[in-house]
């Protein structure tokens, strides 16, 4: 709910190009060694936890428990050293493969359906008028601000009288109620801020309120859609908590964040696995990362305050 | 207007066997959902495909069905909608539109919120008053140290990441490949914080004296000839220890938002200052800094709030252990492992009321910007 917030996600033209001249033009040569040091020195110490990690993952089980994973850089090339044991390891015999899949059924329609529940919603609120639309648009917008510890105890005992635990559709529920106020508040922030006309237009080429929806909305709200699908999908994906408390750590259906605190509760100091198992959990959030950056940027200062 | 669009759809009222087949699609689309929802819960349904097959079937139909589901349903319903009298289309339509959402948030925040309010008064042992559950949280000794390690994390976390992520935003909007230096620092915010927490524990590793660390901290430890510490078992140090992780991810949230609100600074008052003879420090103190002052505030509330409700990285590390709990894991383990669901929903309440006067504060200074800007 930042000022940030807002001004990422909705065309705002004139003030982007004046920001984009500032930056152009700003000075970079003056007492330029000391900054790129101090910038080199916290980029390292920043990458130093994640790459021992991903080099462990790598080196044979006596080999983690027995030297440190920084001793492979004396002779980095020697790739005898190198293993995916591990990860052949942790995907079959502990049950991450079938998390990882659990994971991608969760987070897909977790996603999806509270970002079709929140345009729809959106686009409601912004362009058509009902009785207690502000109202309501006030009590959505209020609920940013409530923990989802609030929720925890009444919805698990509701779970447990519906028959709702342990479900897929349960936990898509859960994420889609826990995501949606936030999705309707970004959307609508877009989606209200479309040109009046081409409603206009679109009414009076005769299309329905839907087909304005699906035709014209949808696609043009598209880097609002993208910034919150990206910020819900790793949130969804990235969750402990609500995947615990609604789905449990049965393997038939644990996720990837579950699997991987049961194995750290199980197999505590069996480093070569956790750096695997840690490994597996990230790459789907690294890849999204990697070549949606731009996105994800919008997302994380989109979605700031999801609680 | 609204009469030339009655008009319209008077005259497309569909005749009465398209009314039958949209009432049928909407049978079968309801149904096929029903099935679908029946297979993925069944745990016999697939077995016959093998556990690799079987699995990526369910995977398959599992996505399928919540996506394409989701819109059926809204293009059945307007289908429906559309089949009655023109007036009550448009009457009718926008609660079609507004009410799903508006009932997944009744259903899974404001009612839940309510009842958690009232149960955390209301479940307490019989012939206790309505206060049981509160005068527990504040007298039960465990929940005093989770307290104390919440204010400890309010006053280091939000401090510790805003002054690195300020540090490198100033410094990487002057060299060359700024966004390339920005993605090493903001990488850890799309890690889990069950990820983040294996890659912390193995940070602190603790092996004892003589053996080989393994762990990066001790390795440095005890070649600088020290003792080896058991960084995570060891207090008051491994609650500092948990701030660090904490700090790592939030570093790069800080980062993002800031460097943002630096870019926005105009250039022409950072020139002036420069020309007026104020050093690099002195112009990012007392020109930039004033000017994103509300970023500032911005990423401080914001942090504070996820400090608050910090529980993944606690519950993997040390699931609480050695006096490093803290409420949103003591709340999780009262409610899951001991059922003590009165309790649990009194923590939620401590919570949910530790974080308004932050979001308070939020909003107060997002008026001012707003204004301001």
């Amino acid at each position: 709910m930042t000022a940030e917030t807002v001004e990422g996600i909705p065309p705002k033209t004139a003030e982007t190009a004046a920001v984009r001249t500032a930056r152009a033009s700003r000075p970079r040569q003056s007492s330029g060694w000391l900054a790129k040091v101090l910038v080199l020195i916290i980029a390292v110490a920043w990458t130093i936890p994640t790459a021992g990690v991903f080099v462990s993952s790598f080196r044979a089980e006596v080999d983690v428990s027995s030297s440190g994973w920084w001793t492979v850089f004396s002779h980095p090339f020697d790739f005898t050293q190198y293993t995916l044991a591990n990860y052949s390891r942790v995907l079959t015999s502990e049950d991450m493969f079938e998390a990882f899949v659990n994971s991608l059924i969760v987070t897909i329609p977790a996603t999806v359906i509270p970002i079709t529940l929140a345009a729809f919603a959106a686009y409601a609120f912004a362009w058509t008028k009902f009785r207690g639309r502000s109202f309501l648009f006030a009590i959505v917008v209020g609920l940013l601000v409530i923990p989802l510890q609030m929720s925890l105890v009444p919805l698990l005992r509701l779970y447990g009288n519906y028959d709702l635990t342990g479900t897929f559709v349960g936990v898509w529920l859960a994420h889609a109620g826990f995501g949606l106020p936030l999705a309707i508040y970004i959307l609508y922030n877009y989606i209200s801020q479309l040109p009046k006309d081409i409603f206009e237009s679109a009414h009076i080429d005769g299309a329905t309120p839907f087909t304005a929806f699906t035709r014209l909305v949808i696609p043009l709200s598209y880097p609002a859609l993208a910034a919150f699908a990206i910020f819900q999908f790793l949130w969804v994906w990235n969750d402990l908590l609500v995947s615990l408390v609604f789905l449990g750590t049965n393997p038939d259906i644990a996720v990837l964040t579950v699997s991987l605190a049961q194995l750290v509760g199980s197999r505590g100091a069996a480093w070569h696995l956790l750096t695997a198992g840690a490994f597996v959990s990230m790459i789907i959030p690294l890849i999204v990362f990697l070549t949606m950056q731009r996105f994800f940027v919008r997302g994380i200062l989109a979605g700031s305050v999801k609680g | 207007m609204a009469e030339a669009v009655e008009a319209r759809l008077e005259a497309n009222r569909r005749p009465a066997l398209s009314i039958i087949r949209d009432l049928a699609i909407a049978v079968a689309v309801i149904v096929l959902i029903w099935l679908g929802l029946r297979v993925l819960r069944s745990e016999t349904a697939l077995d016959a495909l093998g556990p690799l097959a079987g699995k990526l079937v369910q995977a398959l139909i599992g996505i399928v069905l919540g996506v394409v589901g989701i819109w059926a349903l809204f293009v059945v319903g307007n289908s429906l909608v559309e089949l009655l009298p023109a007036r009550a289309t448009t009457f009718v339509r926008p609660y079609l539109f507004v009410g799903p959402a508006i009932a997944v948030v009744s259903i899974f925040l404001v009612a839940p919120a309510i009842g958690t309010i009232i149960q955390s008064f209301t479940e307490v042992p019989e012939g206790e008053g309505p206060l049981y559950n509160y005068a527990q949280a504040f007298t039960d000794p465990a929940l005093q140290v989770a307290l104390r390690n919440n204010a400890i994390w309010l006053v280091l976390a939000p401090a510790g990441s805003l002054l690195i992520g300020l540090a490198f935003a100033g410094l990487v909007d002057r060299v060359k490949r700024e966004s390339f230096a920005k993605a090493f620092i903001f990488l850890p915010l799309c890690i889990s914080g069950a990820g983040v927490a294996v890659i912390w524990r193995f940070i602190y590793e603790w092996r004892p004296p003589g053996q080989p660390q393994i762990g990066i901290l001790n390795a440095f430890v005890t070649a600088l000839g020290g003792e080896p510490v058991p960084w995570l078992q060891e207090i008051p140090v491994n609650t500092l220890a948990l701030i660090v992780a904490f700090i790592w991810i939030q570093t790069g949230f800080a980062m993002v938002i800031l460097s943002a609100a630096i870019k926005g600074v105009p250039i022409e008052l950072m020139e002036a200052a420069r020309i007026d003879g104020a050093g690099e420090l002195q112009t990012f103190l007392r020109v930039v800094m004033p000017s994103i002052r509300g970023s500032v505030i911005t990423v401080f509330t914001l942090s504070a709030i996820a400090v608050l409700k910090v529980f993944d990285i606690v519950y993997v590390t040390t699931n609480g252990n050695f006096q490093t709990d803290v409420i949103a894991n003591r709340m999780f383990n009262e409610m899951f492992r001991f059922r003590n669901f009165g309790f649990a929903t009194a923590l939620a309440v401590i919570l949910l009321v530790a974080v308004v006067p932050i979001i308070v504060i939020n909003v107060r200074n997002l008026r001012r910007q707003g204004i301001g800007a």
